[in-house]
């Protein structure tokens, strides 16, 4: 026989004699179930004496013992004067152990709210993450004022690294995707021009779209995506482990160590990547051009210098500081604003992602509104 | 060693666990008997916890044999696996909550997916085991980060409770407790054996926790068990570590306090 196998034998209530009720088997989680719908229906007396034999129950889990005790219980409060006769020593042991600890079971309700308080909490949530979010904002420009006046505390190995990771690691992904862009972009034109003959307005067309409005949104996106939501997991980890209030009690501020070489190391890395993908998003359309419309790559390279203007150009890579700053904000912010679960990290790094896309977006927007007003 | 691990709940023979080149474990061999409380000690990094997640099958060893419940579990796939899980509860060191469950849904959630019970049912046993363990009533709806860590301590052995197992596996019941506290999990879980004949095997650097609770202790140490025994007999071995162990300046005074209860 093995001696490790389950104790068998169904746990069961029975009447017994002389009005005695009679409980015997295991009395465990595995037979709890079963054992609480036998005894919700059972018809209890209202009041009296009751003896309840419980000398063949053969194993008694804490489980067990809690039904057990319960029921004792409930006819107590009832009215009744209930005697468990034939407890084995272990088993009266685990009841006692439990009717010990039981006078601290009391659950809690949790506290109710109808929608208006549910709505009214959300909207204080939003009010107080935008108003962290100005903070943040504060904090950090003062922290690179700060910084600014110590140029020997900018850490350098900090700012290349993140160079190296937000920068240089990300130039296969947007290379390829920025390519595939300008492809799409001279393809898409392609059957509309040669309607009109006007074959080699493909460079205008690929040129301006890709160097003033695709390319440094298209990166930006991409690194938010990809670096942002970096820079919002590692801070959020670095929060629920402590590592942040470690960093403040050793005198090392988070905002110098975390926050600003990330922004200086994207301020600098994004309108690099921004050229970059200039370069290869004009190729894609150099490929297409000649695939499609017979326009040589000479040809090409000499309309795409009357066609796109250094100011288009500078208007285009200009734009990706402004959108590395807000990459770098949202990211870090929502990093610090992980609250000690793992659940927290994952919804913050959500809402950053989200977050800094959306903003990127918008001001690209509010550029364009802008340029145009300026005649630029 | 007996040949017949008849009555053994965790049966470990000839095991070599090996990390690229560092030889972790070599030819370690241990048993634990039904009922006991097994207590592993060594210094830091000897491979005491390895020891722990191999026998909970957390970790594969290079070879040798573990058997639990008289099963051999080295190779068990996580199907196979699964009814021996059932019964055993593992107590982390760190606690090892759901962060984003409240205490009560922690030990909710074992029973929720093992068992049929009833919703009421269940909570109340979530919350008894949540009582067993000492912690006051309103840490059940609390979340993990809202305890302190002695707290979330005893919050993870209510969850290592939840399912009634046979086998408790602690690792480090009593790190980072107030003596206090401590003592309350020795007591605990020396009555928690009486009640329940449950098997523990712990992994401890807590003297008192050794002398008051552990039945038998292992000594491990340069890869492998240095003695094993009673802690009166390992305090009279002549092994030099287990004589540094259990005689350093700590050890002493555990020790005499343990001679003074008696």
């Amino acid at each position: 026989m093995n001696p490790f196998a389950a104790p068998t034998g169904d746990a069961e209530i029975e009447a017994g004699e002389a009005g005695a009720i009679r409980c015997s088997g295991a009395w465990t989680l595995a037979t709890a179930a079963r054992l609480e719908s036998r005894l919700n229906t059972w018809a209890w007396p209202r009041a009296g004496e009751l003896v309840i034999d419980t000398a063949d129950i053969t194993a008694m889990d804490t489980t067990g013992a809690w039904l057990l005790h319960r029921t004792a219980h409930q006819l107590e409060q009832a009215g009744c004067t209930v005697h468990l006769r034939g407890l084995r020593p272990p088993h009266d042991t685990l009841m006692q152990l439990i009717a010990g600890r039981v006078t601290a079971l009391n659950p809690v309700a949790a506290p109710a709210g109808g929608w208006l308080a549910a709505m009214g909490r959300q909207s204080w949530h939003a009010l107080r993450g935008l108003l962290g979010m100005l903070t943040f904002v504060g904090e950090c420009a003062n922290g690179l004022r700060l910084l600014l006046a110590h140029p020997r505390r900018i850490r350098w190995r900090h700012i290349l690294y993140n160079l190296q990771t937000a920068g240089f690691e990300a130039l296969p992904i947007t290379g390829l995707l920025s390519f595939l862009m300008g492809i799409v972009i001279a393809y898409q034109g392609a059957e509309q021009l040669q309607r009109f003959g006007a074959n080699i307005y493909v460079a205008d067309l690929v040129g301006l779209t890709m160097v003033r409005e695709l390319s440094p949104l298209l990166t930006a996106i991409i690194v938010a995506g990809r670096s942002g939501s970096a820079y919002t997991a590692q801070i959020g980890t670095m929060t629920v482990t402590e590592e942040v209030d470690a960093l403040r009690t050793i005198g090392v501020g988070p905002f110098e160590l975390l926050v600003l070489p990330k922004m200086l190391a994207l301020m600098i890395a994004l309108p690099l990547l921004t050229v970059y993908t200039d370069v290869t998003g004009v190729l894609g359309g150099m490929v297409m051009a000649r695939a499609q419309l017979d326009v040589g790559f000479t040809t090409f390279i000499d309309r795409l210098d009357d066609a796109v203007s250094l100011r288009s150009y500078l208007i285009g890579v200009g734009k990706a500081p402004v959108f590395a700053v807000i990459i770098a904000l949202v990211g870090c912010y929502q990093g610090f604003r992980v609250t000690g679960s793992a659940d927290s990290v994952g919804r913050q790094t959500t809402v950053s992602v989200v977050q800094s896309i959306f903003l990127v977006i918008v001001i690209d927007a509010l550029f364009s509104i802008i340029f145009s007003w300026l005649d630029l | 060693m007996p040949a017949d691990d008849g009555d053994a709940v965790i049966a470990v023979r000839n095991l070599n666990t090996r990390f690229g080149g560092t030889v972790v474990h070599e030819n370690v061999s241990l048993t634990v008997q039904r009922g006991e409380i097994f207590a592993l000690v060594g210094a830091s990094g000897c491979g005491k916890s390895t020891l722990l997640r191999e026998t909970i099958l957390l970790q594969q060893p290079v070879s040798g044999s573990i058997r639990v419940f008289g099963q051999e579990i080295i190779g068990l796939n996580d199907e196979q696996a699964l009814p021996l899980r059932r019964r055993w509860g593992v107590m982390f060191e760190r606690g090892a909550l759901f962060s984003s469950l409240t205490v009560a849904e922690n030990v909710g959630m074992v029973l929720q997916e093992h068992t049929h019970l009833s919703a009421t049912l269940a909570a109340e046993v979530a919350a008894l085991k949540i009582a067993l363990t000492g912690l006051p009533a309103d840490a059940g709806p609390k979340y993990p980060r809202e305890l302190s860590g002695g707290m979330r301590k005893r919050a993870a052995l209510a969850r290592a409770l939840a399912l009634d197992p046979e086998l408790l596996f602690l690792d480090e019941p009593t790190a980072g407790l107030d003596p206090l506290s401590a003592s309350g999990i020795d007591d605990l879980v020396r009555s928690l054996r009486d009640a329940l004949g449950l098997t523990i095997m712990m992994v401890t650097h807590d003297l008192d926790l050794l002398w008051r609770a552990a039945n038998r202790v292992a000594v491990l140490g340069d890869g492998r068990i240095l003695g094993s025994g009673t802690m009166t007999e390992l305090a009279q071995s002549d092994v030099p570590q287990i004589r540094e162990y259990f005689y350093g300046p700590r050890g002493r005074a555990a020790r005499e306090q343990a001679w003074k209860q008696r």
